[in-house]
């Protein structure tokens, strides 16, 4: 009856309606497996082939038994929608999904935010000629439903529909990056999606996590986080090694234990290993006891752990799983019950409450304690007494392991108890020299930084998004700095009487002074009493003030790009050349002051390829070798401005002093060649002098850009001057400096 | 003007648990007239030591604590205003030195370098003070001993003693006793059950962990007895941790979130 209803005539349905129809009259009222076939009717006749029908019939039911029966027709329009919408293609790998996400979102009113989202996808990323008719289908669309369930199982509604947002906004017109980004191949991609994950995040509690181990373990290693996202198949599991410590880069609430403890559960179990544990030769032990030896020296550590911190107890029961006990009754050779087994010990060893039905078992958890009773045990006697375990164990060989609660999610996976000693082949041997070599290889330039940007548009940051390449640029004539020092000589001198005089800066108390600007109340009082006692009176009893102590530290960024290369109008110079005399001039004053001070320049070639060079570092002194790279100066490429500066800032942040200068010289507006928005790069570097600004450090522009007045104020405020007489520049910029800080 | 000396006696014994032989050290030093220097990180003991030592010895502790603005006229005292014209006013160091106490200048790198030169001529053979204002040279009483105090930990290069100043000085060098003395002491002073007190050494030796890591200086023994006294006194163990060991030593929220942890992790 219902197939005549459905009114279809292709064998490929024909062969899996009946199958259909069983699930669907198990999971839908009467009304709904009408309503069912209607709409199945409605997709068969529509002219997409049976894909559409096929997988309607399989997955209509599933999603309707969650979200209730309208959702039969919610599909059916919303793929009928998108069929008359030139997205026919993306109509199977929608309903296909559709089942899995109504799991993962549970609610008819989120399954149709969700439906809402993907429409407003869609229809922004169809391409339209002449504005008014959509004929490219959405390059992302097939991927983005496909990737949704996996996307809803990390991230809730909202975080998706944010992850959508940025896809369409930076791949919009470049369909191939569309649809990596949408099939969550592209790093940023996945940095997007990192950001709305929910739970407890590494990043955010690196420091918290570093005391910890420091704190109450009195140990100390890298802390590595892992994403748990992107494998699915292999679970990866804590460990660590001569690396550092590998960790998840974010850990859910669990049981009732909030993130953070779970990450210093699992940090406490590693960190006992490490107190604790032994290395042990394996390789005459067979896999099952290698599992048993884990176990048992597991159970170990986590004992010693919580002797010595006892409310991590509570922590470890409430994350430990309690496997049921009722399964070791499974016969041994339809399925291996070892890791049961082995939990309910690790269990029944941990908890006093838990007490196992099972004779032996309780027989070793007795004699652990007899072990542990004795003082802290050691790897090997939890080796023999494991090894003596799983001879009586029941011999069960089947590969068909029973895994069910057996995960005990805190351990790592134990790689440092093993020694193998037949693996080291001498292949091995030779990699780690290869890897040396690499290692002195990449040690040339340091490795690239990565630096978010500011997008204004949608005021957010994008991720990790240009790469800072710093390198020690490379050294020229000294001599040549010195000559162009000689050349300003009688400017040199003016600006040293000024600097002379700006030397000090805070206020010092003189005492003991017979003429100053106050009375010294105690020294007056004093000669007062030893002129009553007829002793000679003191005369100096006023005080004045001088200025002292100066706590200030300069970056200068100069702008290297192609445009410095461009002659002065009437002074036969290229502006680098007057850069350069410039610089001398500043450094050599600064360095007559005594500040901290470094120099550097940069210059961009894409978002991928900043270039920032370092010319002198704050503990650098002001040598020939500084000299010489400052000689050697070279101009070429854009200018990213706002990457260059935080890089700047990020060393100057970690300077101690009072007051912090970042000094910028350019000579025209930020820009790139890959960004054709010329606002944006403005924005960014506004922004980041407002990061700059938050860290305590000053920023200050000078430009030799004369119609600069249109976007400088936008990026520095008032923090910046005009040199229109590019000529000027070599006193200009010491005289600026002198000013700033006097 | 006679100063009653026993006013500056210790009259009950001030529980000290010896690290090792410094009581010992501390009596051969005595007995030469030798004077000391106790140096080591803040509540680690160092007053209470020179205390205990005073008492053992029977002799008349003097304890001035240093400040920056301390002069020397504020050490060794100074004339006074009075109706009929002007009084001498002897200061700490004077009256140790003519009752023949022990003074004891308590952080003595608070005060500014010159201030502590005069502390010099009673410190070598000479044992003599000179009042130059009053035109008296006093001579040491033949019990009277110098020792001064500080802490190493919160050295900068403005505050530290001149090398002429160490150099008058025997040393010795203070730190938090071992995990099991600590608990002793604690669980000794304030009454407390053994357990409990290594429960907060422990918290105690966390916090000393994390020292360069954003805290200045670790919990000090003196915080772990504060703690132990407020749980005497019936508060519940958490909370006098926190208030006793956590929230005095750091603004950090990420310190004190650890701290607040290690409590956690200790009292299970």
């Amino acid at each position: 009856m219902y197939w005549q209803k459905l009114g279809c005539n292709f064998a490929q349905v024909d062969a899996v309606f009946d199958e259909c129809l069983k699930e669907a009259k198990s999971l839908l009222s009467s009304d709904g497996l009408i309503s069912y076939i209607e709409n199945a009717r409605f997709l068969g006749k529509m002219g997409r082939g049976p894909e559409p029908l096929l997988v309607y019939l399989e997955e209509a039911p599933g999603a309707a038994s969650v979200l209730g029966e309208e959702a039969l027709l919610e599909l059916r329009e919303f793929a009928h929608y998108m069929s008359t919408h030139t997205n026919f293609k993306s109509m199977v790998p929608f309903l296909q999904t559709s089942g899995a996400v109504a799991r993962l979102l549970h609610s008819p009113d989120l399954f149709k935010q969700y439906i809402e989202i993907v429409r407003d996808m869609m229809d922004r990323t169809s391409g339209s000629v002449h504005g008014h008719h959509t004929t490219f289908p959405s390059p992302g669309l097939s991927d983005l439903l496909k990737q949704a369930p996996r996307i809803l199982s990390m991230v809730p509604l909202d975080g998706l529909k944010n992850w959508i947002e940025y896809g369409i906004r930076y791949y919009n017109d470049h369909p191939d990056r569309q649809v990596e980004y949408f099939s969550l191949e592209s790093a940023d991609s996945m940095a997007v999606l990192q950001r709305e994950r929910h739970g407890t995040l590494f990043i955010d509690n690196e420091r918290k996590l570093d005391m910890y181990m420091r704190g109450l373990w009195r140990d100390h290693d890298y802390l590595v986080p892992y994403s748990l996202a992107f494998d699915e198949l292999v679970k990866p599991m804590p460990y660590f090694d001569d690396q550092g410590i590998r960790i998840p880069d974010v850990y859910d609430d669990l049981n009732g234990i909030p993130g953070i403890d779970r990450y210093r559960a699992t940090l406490a179990h590693m960190a006992a290993h490490r107190r604790w544990s032994s290395k042990m030769v394996v390789d005459n032990w067979s896999p099952i006891q290698r599992v048993g030896v884990e176990t048992f020296e597991d159970c170990r550590v986590d004992w010693l752990a919580m002797q010595r911190y006892p409310g991590l107890r509570k922590i470890f029961m409430a994350l430990h799983p309690i496997p049921d006990e009722s399964r070791l009754d499974v016969d041994s050779k339809e399925a291996s019950t070892i890791r049961i087994r082995l939990t309910l010990l690790s269990r029944a060893i941990l908890d006093p409450d838990f007490e196992p039905a099972n004779e032996m078992i309780r027989d070793f958890v007795s004699r652990f304690h007899a072990i542990m009773d004795k003082g802290e045990g050691s790897s090997p006697e939890m080796a023999s007494l494991a090894l003596l375990f799983i001879a009586r164990t029941p011999k069960d060989f089947s590969p068909n392991v029973l895994f069910e609660n057996t995960e005990v999610e805190y351990r790592d996976d134990n790689r440092h108890l093993w020694i193998y000693i037949e693996n080291s082949d001498e292949d091995e041997m030779f990699e780690h020299l290869n890897r040396k070599q690499q290692e002195e290889e990449e040690l040339k330039g340091l490795p690239p930084r990565h630096y978010d940007e500011w997008d204004y548009t949608n005021s957010s940051y994008r991720p990790d998004w240009v790469s800072v390449y710093e390198v020690l640029h490379p050294g020229g004539d000294a001599g040549m700095v010195d000559r162009l020092l000689e050349k300003h000589g009688a400017l040199a001198k003016r600006m040293k009487r000024i600097l002379d005089m700006i030397k000090p800066q805070d206020k010092v108390r003189i005492r003991y002074q017979e003429e100053g600007s106050e009375l010294d109340l105690d020294v007056a009082i004093r000669s007062l009493i030893d002129f009553k006692g007829g002793s000679s009176p003191d005369p100096r009893i006023n005080m004045s003030h001088r200025t002292d102590g100066r706590n200030i530290a300069v970056t200068l960024l100069v702008d290297l790009s192609e445009s410095l290369n461009e002659k002065v109008p009437g002074s036969g110079q290229t502006i680098l050349e007057l850069s350069q005399e410039a610089v001398s001039l500043l450094a050599w004053a600064v360095d007559h002051l005594g500040d901290p001070f470094a120099i550097s320049g940069f210059q961009s070639n894409t978002r991928h390829d900043v270039r920032f060079s370092h010319f002198k570092g704050f503990n650098e002194a002001w040598d020939d070798r500084v000299k010489g790279r400052l000689a050697a100066m070279q101009a070429s490429y854009s200018t990213r401005m706002g990457a260059a500066m935080r890089h700047a800032g990020h060393y100057l942040k970690a300077q101690q002093a009072d007051k912090k200068l970042l000094l910028i010289l350019t000579d025209g507006e930020p820009a790139d060649i890959d960004s054709k928005d010329e606002r944006l790069l403005i924005e960014d570097a506004h922004q980041a002098v407002n990061e700059l600004d938050r860290d305590g450090i000053f920023t200050y522009c000078i430009t030799l850009d004369a119609k600069a007045d249109e976007y400088v104020g936008d990026i520095f405020g008032r923090q910046y001057t005009v040199i229109d007489k590019i000529e000027r520049l070599p006193e200009k910029l010491p005289e600026l400096f002198i000013s700033l800080t006097k | 003007m006679t100063t009653d000396k026993e006013q500056y006696k210790i009259k009950q014994e001030p529980f000290y648990q010896a690290q090792s032989d410094e009581v010992e050290l501390y009596e051969a030093a005595y007995n030469a007239r030798l004077p000391v220097m106790v140096k080591g990180p803040t509540g680690c003991g160092k007053s209470r030591f020179v205390e205990y030592m005073a008492w053992k010895l029977g002799k008349p502790l003097i304890t001035v604590a240093c400040n920056e603005d301390m002069t020397a006229s504020d050490l060794v005292g100074r004339y006074l205003l009075d109706a009929n014209g002007t009084r001498w006013l002897d200061g700490p160091l004077t009256t140790a030195a003519r009752i023949g106490a022990i003074c004891y200048l308590d952080e003595v790198v608070e005060a500014r370098q010159d201030t502590t030169v005069v502390i010099h001529p009673l410190t070598d053979h000479r044992r003599t003070l000179p009042l130059d204002k009053k035109g008296e040279l006093i001579e040491a009483h033949n019990d009277f001993q110098l020792v001064i105090s500080y802490n190493p930990g919160y050295q900068n290069l403005m505050k530290d003693l001149k090398q002429s100043t160490k150099q008058r000085f025997t040393g010795f060098e203070f730190d938090y006793p071992d995990e099991e003395t600590e608990s002793s002491i604690l669980a000794k002073e304030t009454g407390i059950e053994i357990e409990l007190a290594a429960k907060l050494v422990r918290i105690g030796q966390a916090a000393r962990a994390l020292k360069g890591h954003g805290l200045d200086e670790g919990i000090s023994t003196r915080l772990l007895v504060y703690a132990a006294t407020l749980i005497k006194g019936g508060v519940a163990p958490r909370s006098a941790c926190r208030m006793a060991l956590v929230r005095p030593i750091t603004d950090d929220a990420d310190i004190r979130d650890t701290l607040d942890h290690a409590i956690d992790a200790a009292f299970g």
